[in-house]
C-alpha cells in the first residue's frame, strides 16, 4: 500500500507534456507530504497481510530524506483518493468469499501439497523453481497450518485444516496487480483516466479474480512481474538524476522483483527479457549522448550489471540455498537426483549409508546412470511393441525408486544364485570380469543384440531376455571401472562403472530420451557402439545388498552447492520439456487465449457441485483485443504520417507522444514477450498461461483514451462483472444452458463449459 | 534512308571470367551425371513422387509444396521416364530403360547456375570483380554443394531460387529510380521467392528477410520528401503487388498445376475428405458413381468420421461385446461394441430407420432425411440398434459409452433415438446428402453427440478406435462430424443372416451425382494445404541425422551411396577449408560490426558513409541470409540432416570475400599489409582447391580408394566412412 502512496502523487493533468520533464524532480519530492494520512488508513485496510507490509516499509523510509515539503496541489489529493479507491476495490473483490469452496481446487493439489512439504521439510521435485511454493509454505506456517493435509486430489474437503492463510496470501498478492497496473499506466501516460480504466479492467475481470483466489503460483508470479515493471518505469523517471538514492532504490527493487519472478516460474524469464531489452535500449541512448564521458557510461553500465544481473542472480541462488537447507528429509523427489545428493537427505537409505563396500557376485543391486537426472536401470513385465526391434521385455531407465530397479549379479557360467551360496564368502567382482545381470522381479537377463534401439536408431536395443536366468551369449557384459586396471575391485557408490556388451562390443547407455506411451514414458536405455566415456554410458552401483558381506559405513563426498544447483536445474528443465500433451487430453492452443475461447474448470462439473470456472470477463478481454489492434493501426498511421512529414497540430502531437512509442511500445513489447513464445513451446499449455500477457494488454487498453474514455467507463465493465461474477465466486445449481441457472443466457460461446 | 550504316557491327562484351566460371560450374556439376547408375540416398524418396507424377496419381507430401517435385518430374518427363520403377531401397540399380541423366539434369543445372548468380550478386553489392570471383570459387569448389546438385534432390533448386530472388531485388534497388522497367526485376524477384517457397517451406524464411529489407527501403522512400505523394503511393502499391500478391498467386498456381496434373486416385486418398476423393478418377468416385444423392429413411450407408487423423475410419460394429469389467475395475454395459474401423468392411454398413415405421426399405417416393429429423441406426450385419446410455465409455470415462443395444433385461432401456444435425446446411442443403453433408448425430435422451475419441481400444476391442457419445458441445469439431460415404437404397427386408444376399441386391440410381463439379479448386487447395501443414511427421532419428549445432563444425557426414562390391562411395562432406574460412569470417564480421556500431554511437566515424552502407548491405544479405536459413532449425522438431545447412552456407560464402575486400580497402592502410592480405587470400584459395581435390573421390564416387586412403580421409573422428578391407 505504502508503496502505492508514495510513488503516485505526481500524476499529472494531461496538458503539460513538455514541462513535465522539468517538474519531475520537484514533484517526486512533493509527494511524501501526504503519505502519512492515507497510510494509516491503508494499514487498517490491509491488516492481516503483514508479510506484505514488511517489504513496503523500505519505501517509506527511503522517501523520508527526499522530503522537502511543498504544498500538495489539490489534484494530487484526488489522485490519492483514487488510488485508495482502487486499492479498496481490488482487495475487496479478491478477498470476498476467499474460503469457498472449502475443498481442493485444481492445481491447489500440487502447490498446496508442496507448501506442506516445506512445512514438513520433506524433499520433493517440481518443474518450477522453489520461491512460490516456499512463500505458500511460509504463509501456511505463519497462519497456523500444520502441513498435515494430504492434498491428494481436487475436490478433497479441507475440513478442520487451516487453509485460509495460504489462499489469503495469494489473494493479497493478487490484489496488488490492479494497484500496480494503475501506477504503471499513471507513470507512462500521465493520465489519471487511463490509469483508472486499466485498474477497472483488472479489478472487474473475473479471470484475474479467480486466479488470485486459490493456492497457485500465478498470483505470486504476476505480483513479481508487475512489481518489476513498476520499478523499471519508476527507475526510468529518475533518469535525469542518476545515482541518487531513489534511482538506486528503484534499480535494486527491479532486480529484486526480477529474481522473484524467476524464482517462482521460468516464465519470469520473459519479464527479465523485457527489462533487459529496455535497459539495453537505455544504455544505447546513454552511449549516444556525447556529453557523457566514457567513465560515466561505464558507471551506468556497471550499476545496471550489479542491480539487474548480479543482485537477482545472488537472490535467486539464495532462494535455492534456502530450499536445500529447509528440505533435509527424504521424500518423493529423491530418485531424480544423484546418489551424492541423496546422501544429504535424512531418511534416505544413502544417508549415512552402510552397505558392503565392494561389489560381489550374488548381490542385489540398483544401478544408476551418472548423467545428471539419469535414472535407475529398470525393467518390467511389458514387452517392446510390434515393430520396435525384437519383441522382448523392455529395459528402461526410471527416475523413481521401485522394486523393478533391482538386479542380481551373476557369474557368466553360473546358472542360478544358489550355487554361490554354498561356498563361504562370495567372490568380489573385478574390473574386466564378465557378468550377467538378472532382473530380480522377472528373472530375465539384461540382453542386447543387433536390432535398432527404439528412439536412438544409431544404437542397439537393450532387452530383458531368457527365463529363470537361462539365456544366451548376448546376456554377457564385461564390467569396466573407469580409470581402473584389470583386477581392480568395484567400489559401491564411488566407482564409475561401464558395462560392455561381450557379443557386439557396445556399451550400456542411457540416451535421456523419453519413450512413448508403450514404454510408460520412461527413459530409453540403449547399447551404444560409440565407446567414448560420457556420463550417459557410466553407471554407479547405488544400493548393494549382500547378507554375506559385512556392511561398512560409507561416507559419500558431499556435493558442492553449485553442483546441486546445476543438477536441480537440469532436472527441472528436463521435467518441463517432458510435460508433453497426452494424446487424448484437451490441449489449449495459444490462439484460444486472447479471444477467451475456453476457460479452465477449477472445481465441479455437474449441477450439484460447487462450480468455479476460470474465464476472463469476456467484455474486458474483447475490449483488450480490439484496442490492441487499434493501437497497432494508430501507431502505424501516425508513424507513416510523421515519416512523410505531414504537419500535425499540437494536440495530436501531444497525444501521439504519450500513447506513442515509448510507453505504449513498452507495454506492447511486454505483451508480445509474454505471449508469442508460447507458440514455439512443445509442452502442454493451459489457459492461465496467458494471464501475465493479459495484464500488459489491459494496461495498453488504458492508454488508448480516444476509444476507452467513452465506452468503457467503470459502470459498463462492472455491469458485466456483475453478470459474470458467479464464475469466480462459485455457483451451484443447473448448468448455463438451462434457464434457471444464474448464468442463463451468458454462455456466449459454445466452448465455454459452465 | 533508313539510317542503316554498313558494315553492320555488333559489339558484344563478354565477361570471360563469368563465362569461364559458368563453364567450370557446368563441368563440375554435369560431368558423368548418370554415374552411379543406382538410387542415391533421398532419390528413393523423391523418386516415388516423380513416378506418381508420371502416372498422374494423386499424392500428398507433407514435407513441402509441389513445385520441387514438379521440377524433378519435368526432368523425368523429358527423359521419357514412364514411372515404372519401384523406389524401394537406396542403392537399387536403375534398369537400362531409365534415363538417369535426365532425372538428375535439372537440379544439376540449377546447382551450376548458382555459381554465376553468386558472382553477379556480389557485383550488385558494389564489390569488385575480384571479390565476386572469390565467392564464386568458394561455391564452385564446395564438395557438399556438388554432391547435393548432382542427384535428384531439391536443395540446389532451392538455393538457386533464393539467390535469384536476392539478385533481382538488388538489381531493382540499384537501378536508377526514374526507370519503371526496374519493376520487371522486382516482379522476377517476387516470382523467384514464390518458386523458392514452392520448392521447400524453408524458402519462406529468406522470403521474409527479403520482405523485411524491402519494407525498410520502402520506409526510406516514404520518408523521402522530394518524391510526390502520388508517386509514393503508386510505388508502394507496385511493390506490394510484386512482392506480396504475385508470389501468393504463383504459390497457388503451383498447386493448381499439381491438382490438375494429378487426377487419378492413389495411395494417399484416404487422408482427404470424401468429397475430395470423389473428385479423383478411380478410387472413391468409382464406388460412389451412380449412388443416390439424398439419404432417405431405409438407406443403407457407411458413415465415415471426418476426423481423418491419422487414418480414416468408418463407424463399425461387430459381434463382440464390451467386457463386463475393464482392467481397471470399472464395469461396462456388456452390450455389443461399436467402434471406428479403418478399413472397408461389410460390418461398416448401417441402415437408417424411421422410428415410426417398422420396415427397413425405402418407400416410393423416397422420404429424405432432413436436418433435425429423428432416426434410428440399425447395424446391417447384426441388426443391433445404435445405442448410448449413461455408462462410462471404455477408454474415455468422462464420455458415454456407445453400443449396439442388447436387451439383457437389467432395467437398461434402449435409448436409440438420434437426431440428425447437418451443420453445413447453409452451404449445402437441409437434406442429408451423400458425401457432401457433414452430420452430427445427437443422442435424443442425453443430448450427447456421437464422437470419435481417437483412442484405440485394447485387445478385447481388436485395437479398433473408440467411439463415444460426449456431452461437451464445443462448436465445430471434426471428431463429431460424420459423412455418408457409400450409400444405396435398401429394398429388401433385412433379417440377420440374409445380409450377404441383401448386399447383392440391385441398387437404385435415381439421381446421378457428379461430385467433381461440386468441389471447387479453392476448396481442394485449402484442404490440401491444411492437410500438408497438419499431418504430423513422425519424429524419428535416422542413422545420419544430426542436430543444427553439429552443422557449423560439420560434425557428421551422410553416406549417400556405396558401391555394392567395391570401396567406391559418395558422401555428403563439405570442403573443410571453406567451412572453416566461412565460420571465421562470420565471427569476424560480427565482431567488426559491434566495434563499428559502438564507435559510431560515440560519434567516431571510421568509415565514409557509402562504405558503411555497403558494409551494412553485406551484413543483411550474408549474415541475415545465413541466420534465417539456419536459426529456425533450432525450433523445428523434425529429423534434420546436414544438407539442411547448405542454403545458409551459401550465404556465408558470399560473406568471406566481401569481408576480405572490406579489410583490404578500409582497414589496412599500409601497402605491405595489403600485399600480405592478398597473399593470404591466395593461399586460402589454393588450400580450398587442394581440399576440394582431396575429397573429390568421395564427391564423385570415383576413383575408388583403398581402405587406407579412405581412413586418411576421415579427418574427423565422428565421420562415418565405410570401407571394406580386402
Amino acid at each position: 500500500m505504502a508503496k502505492g502512496e508514495c510513488t503516485t502523487q505526481w500524476s499529472k493533468t494531461e496538458d503539460t507534456c513538455s514541462t513535465l520533464r522539468n517538474r519531475k524532480a520537484f514533484l517526486s519530492s512533493e509527494k511524501q507530504q501526504q503519505d502519512s494520512q492515507p497510510k494509516d488508513g491503508d494499514n487498517s485496510q490491509t491488516a492481516g497481510h503483514s508479510s506484505k507490509d514488511g517489504t513496503q516499509s523500505s519505501n517509506g523510509t527511503s522517501a523520508q530524506w527526499t522530503d522537502r515539503g511543498t504544498d500538495p496541489p489539490r489534484k494530487e489529493t484526488h489522485s490519492s483518493v483514487l488510488l485508495l479507491l482502487v486499492t479498496v476495490l481490488s482487495f475487496s473483490t479478491r478477498l470476498y468469499k476467499i474460503m469457498e469452496p472449502a475443498h481442493v481446487c485444481w492445481d491447489e493439489t500440487h502447490f498446496g501439497k508442496m507448501g506442506s512439504y516445506y512445512i514438513n521439510r520433506t524433499f520433493f521435485f517440481d518443474v518450477h523453481p522453489p520461491l512460490g511454493k516456499m512463500l505458500i509454505g511460509l504463509a501456511g506456517y505463519v497462519t497456523g497450518y500444520d502441513g498435515t493435509f494430504p492434498f491428494i486430489k481436487p475436490g478433497d474437503k479441507y475440513e478442520h485444516h487451516n487453509y485460509w492463510g495460504m489462499r489469503g496470501f495469494c489473494a493479497v498478492l493478487g490484489s496488488f496487480l490492479p494497484v500496480f497496473a494503475y501506477l504503471i499506466v499513471l507513470e507512462l501516460s500521465q493520465s489519471r483516466t487511463a490509469a483508472l480504466i486499466t485498474a477497472t479492467l483488472l479489478i472487474f475481470d473475473t479471470g484475474c479474480i479467480t486466479i488470485s483466489q486459490y493456492i497457485l503460483l500465478d498470483p505470486i508470479l504476476m505480483f513479481f512481474i508487475m512489481g518489476a515493471v513498476l520499478s523499471m518505469v519508476k527507475f526510468k523517471q529518475q533518469t535525469h538524476r542518476p545515482f541518487s538514492a531513489p534511482w538506486w532504490l528503484w534499480l535494486v527493487l527491479t532486480g529484486v522483483n526480477l529474481a522473484g519472478a524467476l524464482g517462482v516460474k521460468f516464465v519470469g524469464l520473459f519479464v527479465i527479457l523485457l527489462v533487459g531489452l529496455n535497459t539495453a535500449w537505455d544504455l544505447w541512448g546513454l552511449l549516444g549522448n556525447l556529453h557523457l564521458s566514457l567513465v560515466d557510461i561505464a558507471k551506468h553500465f556497471l550499476a545496471r550489471v550489479v542491480g539487474l544481473i548480479l543482485l537477482p542472480l545472488f537472490l535467486y541462488v539464495t532462494i535455492f540455498a534456502i530450499h536445500f537447507v529447509v528440505l533435509n528429509k527424504s521424500g518423493p523427489g529423491d530418485g531424480f537426483f544423484s546418489s551424492a545428493f541423496q546422501s544429504r537427505l535424512i531418511g534416505n537409505n544413502l544417508h549415512n549409508a552402510s552397505m558392503p563396500e565392494y561389489l560381489a557376485y550374488g548381490s542385489t543391486i540398483t544401478v544408476k546412470n551418472l548423467r545428471i537426472a539419469g535414472g535407475y536401470l529398470h525393467s518390467h513385465w511389458h514387452l517392446y511393441p510390434e515393430g520396435v526391434g525384437a519383441k522382448q521385455q523392455q529395459v528402461t531407465a526410471y527416475l523413481h525408486k521401485d522394486y523393478n530397479n533391482l538386479w542380481l549379479v551373476h557369474r557368466q557360467d553360473e546358472n542360478n544364485s544358489e550355487k554361490a551360496s554354498q561356498s563361504g564368502a562370495p567372490d568380489l567382482v573385478r574390473h574386466g570380469d564378465i557378468i550377467r545381470l538378472e532382473h530380480k522381479e522377472t528373472t530375465r537377463n539384461l540382453h542386447s543384440h543387433l536390432h535398432e534401439a527404439p528412439l536412438t536408431k544409431k544404437h542397439f536395443q537393450v532387452t530383458g531376455y531368457g527365463i529363470n536366468a537361462t539365456g544366451d551369449a548376448n546376456d554377457l557384459w564385461q564390467v569396466e571401472v573407469c580409470g581402473g586396471r584389470k583386477g581392480d575391485l568395484v567400489k559401491v557408490l564411488r566407482s564409475k562403472v561401464r558395462f560392455l556388451h561381450r557379443a557386439t562390443g557396445c556399451v550400456l547407455y542411457s540416451s535421456g530420451k523419453t519413450l512413448p506411451k508403450w514404454g510408460w514414458e520412461q527413459v530409453e536405455v540403449t547399447c551404444s557402439p560409440y565407446l567414448k566415456e560420457t556420463p550417459s554410458s557410466q553407471w554407479s552401483i547405488e544400493d548393494h545388498i549382500n547378507p554375506k558381506l559385512p556392511n561398512i559405513s560409507l561416507s559419500l563426498l558431499k556435493p558442492h552447492f553449485l553442483e546441486i544447483l546445476l543438477e536441480s536445474h537440469i532436472v527441472m528443465i528436463r521435467g518441463n520439456s517432458g510435460l508433453k500433451p497426452k494424446d487424448n487430453e484437451m490441449n489449449s492452443k495459444p490462439w484460444h487465449w486472447p479471444i477467451n475461447y475456453q476457460g479452465l474448470r477449477f472445481s465441479g462439473v455437474n449441477e450439484t457441485e460447487y462450480r468455479v470456472y476460470l474465464l476472463g470477463n469476456p467484455v474486458v478481454w474483447w475490449i483488450n483485443l480490439a484496442s490492441l489492434g487499434l493501437y497497432v493501426i494508430m501507431v502505424a498511421v501516425a508513424s507513416v504520417a510523421l515519416q512523410r512529414g505531414v504537419p500535425l497540430d499540437q494536440r495530436r502531437r501531444g497525444r501521439l507522444h504519450f500513447c506513442g512509442l515509448r510507453g505504449g511500445g513498452l507495454l506492447l513489447l511486454g505483451w508480445l514477450l509474454h505471449y508469442a513464445p508460447f507458440y514455439t513451446m512443445g509442452r502442454i499449455l493451459y489457459y492461465h498461461h496467458y494471464f501475465p500477457a493479459m495484464l500488459f494488454s489491459s494496461m495498453l487498453t488504458g492508454k488508448i483514451p480516444e476509444i476507452t474514455e467513452n465506452i468503457c467507463d467503470s459502470c459498463f465493465i462492472s455491469f458485466f462483472f456483475y453478470l459474470f461474477h458467479p464464475l469466480s465466486y462459485g455457483m451451484r445449481g443447473p448448468l448455463a444452458h438451462e434457464p434457471a441457472s444464474a448464468m442463463a443466457g451468458l454462455r456466449w460461446m459454445d466452448s465455454w463449459e459452465f | 534512308m533508313l539510317g542503316l550504316q554498313l558494315p553492320l557491327l555488333v559489339t558484344v562484351q563478354i565477361n570471360m571470367e563469368l563465362l569461364l566460371l559458368t563453364l567450370l560450374a557446368f563441368w563440375t556439376r554435369l560431368s558423368q551425371l548418370s554415374y552411379p547408375n543406382a538410387v542415391v540416398f533421398d532419390e528413393v524418396y523423391y523418386g516415388q513422387f516423380v513416378s506418381l507424377y508420371m502416372k498422374r496419381v494423386f499424392f500428398i507430401d507433407e514435407s513441402g509444396p509441389p513445385l520441387g517435385h514438379m521440377i524433378l518430374a519435368v526432368g523425368a518427363y523429358l527423359g521419357g521416364f514412364d514411372g515404372n520403377f519401384l523406389w524401394n531401397r537406396i542403392g537399387a540399380e536403375y534398369p537400362s530403360g531409365v534415363c538417369v541423366w535426365s532425372l538428375r539434369l535439372l537440379p544439376a543445372v540449377c546447382g551450376s547456375l548458382c555459381v554465376p548468380l553468386v558472382y553477379l550478386l556480389i557485383l550488385e553489392l558494389r564489390l569488385t570483380h575480384c571479390t565476386a570471383l572469390g565467392a564464386a570459387l568458394l561455391l564452385l569448389l564446395e564438395n557438399s554443394l556438388i554432391v547435393q546438385s548432382r542427384f535428384m534432390l531439391l536443395e540446389s533448386v532451392l538455393i538457386f531460387f533464393q539467390l535469384l530472388s536476392f539478385l533481382c531485388y538488388l538489381r531493382f534497388h540499384n537501378a536508377p529510380h526514374s526507370s519503371w522497367s526496374r519493376y520487371c526485376w522486382l516482379l522476377l524477384s517476387g516470382a523467384s521467392c514464390a518458386a523458392a517457397v514452392g520448392v521447400k517451406y524453408m524458402g519462406v524464411f529468406s522470403y521474409l528477410l527479403l520482405l523485411g529489407v524491402a519494407c525498410l527501403h520502402t520506409w526510406q522512400l516514404i520518408g523521402d520528401r522530394a518524391v510526390s505523394h502520388v508517386s509514393v503511393c503508386v510505388q508502394c502499391v507496385c511493390r506490394c503487388v510484386c512482392l506480396l500478391l504475385v508470389p501468393l498467386l504463383l504459390y497457388v498456381f503451383w498447386f493448381y498445376v499439381h491438382l490438375s496434373v494429378l487426377y487419378r486416385s492413389g495411395p494417399h486418398d484416404q487422408l482427404m475428405s470424401s468429397a475430395f476423393q470423389a473428385s479423383l478418377e478411380g478410387g472413391l468416385s468409382r464406388i460412389t458413381q451412380g449412388q443416390p444423392l439424398e439419404v432417405a429413411f431405409g438407406s443403407q450407408v457407411t458413415l465415415r468420421s471426418s476426423a481423418s487423423q491419422p487414418v480414416p475410419c468408418w463407424l463399425h460394429s461387430h459381434k463382440a461385446n464390451y467386457p463386463i469389467r475393464y482392467d481397471n475395475g470399472r464395469g461396462s454395459s456388456h452390450q455389443q461394441q461399436v467402434t471406428c474401423y479403418p478399413f472397408k468392411d461389410v460390418n461398416n454398413w448401417w441402415i437408417i430407420k424411421d422410428p415410426g415405421r417398422q420396415e427397413l426399405v425405402v418407400s416410393t417416393p423416397p422420404h429424405p432425411v432432413r436436418h433435425g429429423d429423428i432416426i434410428q441406426l440399425v447395424h446391417g450385419m447384426t441388426s443391433r440398434f445404435l445405442n448410448s446410455h449413461d455408462v462410462a465409455a471404455p477408454m474415455s470415462p468422462h464420455a458415454q459409452e456407445v453400443s449396439g443395444y442388447i436387451d439383457f433385461n437389467v432395467s437398461m432401456p434402449a435409448q436409440n433415438l438420434w437426431r440428425v444435425e447437418i451443420f453445413n446446411r447453409e452451404a449445402e442443403s437441409e437434406v442429408w446428402k451423400t458425401i457432401l453433408s457433414e452430420v452430427r448425430l445427437v443422442h435424443v435422451n442425453t443430448s450427447a453427440v456421437l464422437k470419435l475419441s481417437g483412442v484405440s481400444l485394447p485387445d478385447w476391442g481388436f485395437r479398433q478406435l473408440e467411439v463415444v457419445a460426449d456431452k461437451l458441445n464445443k462448436g465445430h469439431q471434426s471428431s463429431l462430424s460424420w459423412t455418408v460415404e457409400e450409400h444405396r437404397y435398401g429394398t429388401m427386408c433385412v433379417c440377420a443372416g440374409q445380409e450377404q444376399k441383401e448386399r447383392e441386391a440391385e441398387l437404385h440410381s435415381p439421381t446421378h451425382i457428379d461430385v467433381d463439379s461440386n468441389i471447387s479448386f479453392w476448396a481442394k487447395f485449402l484442404e490440401l494445404q491444411w492437410k500438408m501443414l497438419t499431418v504430423k511427421q513422425e519424429e524419428s532419428e535416422h542413422k545420419y541425422s544430426s542436430s543444427p549445432l553439429e552443422w557449423i563444425t560439420m560434425e557428421t557426414n551422410i553416406a549417400y551411396w556405396l558401391h555394392p562390391s567395391t570401396n567406391a562411395q559418395i558422401h555428403l562432406i563439405g570442403n573443410p577449408v571453406s567451412w572453416g574460412v566461412a565460420n571465421l569470417s562470420l565471427s569476424a564480421y560480427q565482431l567488426l560490426a559491434l566495434v563499428y556500431l559502438l564507435r559510431r554511437r560515440r560519434g567516431i566515424k571510421d568509415l565514409p558513409d557509402d562504405a558503411w552502407s555497403q558494409f551494412v548491405a553485406v551484413g543483411w544479405l550474408c549474415v541475415g541470409g545465413w541466420a534465417v536459413n539456419f536459426l529456425p532449425f533450432f525450433l523445428m522438431e523434425k529429423t534434420l540432416f546436414l544438407y539442411h545447412y547448405l542454403p545458409a552456407l551459401c550465404f556465408l560464402f558470399l560473406l568471406t570475400p566481401a569481408l576480405l575486400e572490406h579489410t583490404h580497402s578500409h582497414l589496412l592502410s599500409c601497402l605491405a599489409h595489403r600485399r600480405a592480405l592478398c597473399v593470404c587470400a591466395l593461399a586460402a584459395a589454393a588450400s580450398v582447391f587442394l581440399s576440394y581435390r582431396t575429397f573429390c573421390p568421395l564427391t564423385y564416387g570415383r576413383p575408388e580408394l583403398s581402405a587406407n586412403q579412405l581412413q586418411d580421409l576421415r579427418w574427423r573422428e565422428s565421420w562415418d566412412i565405410l570401407y571394406r578391407r580386402r
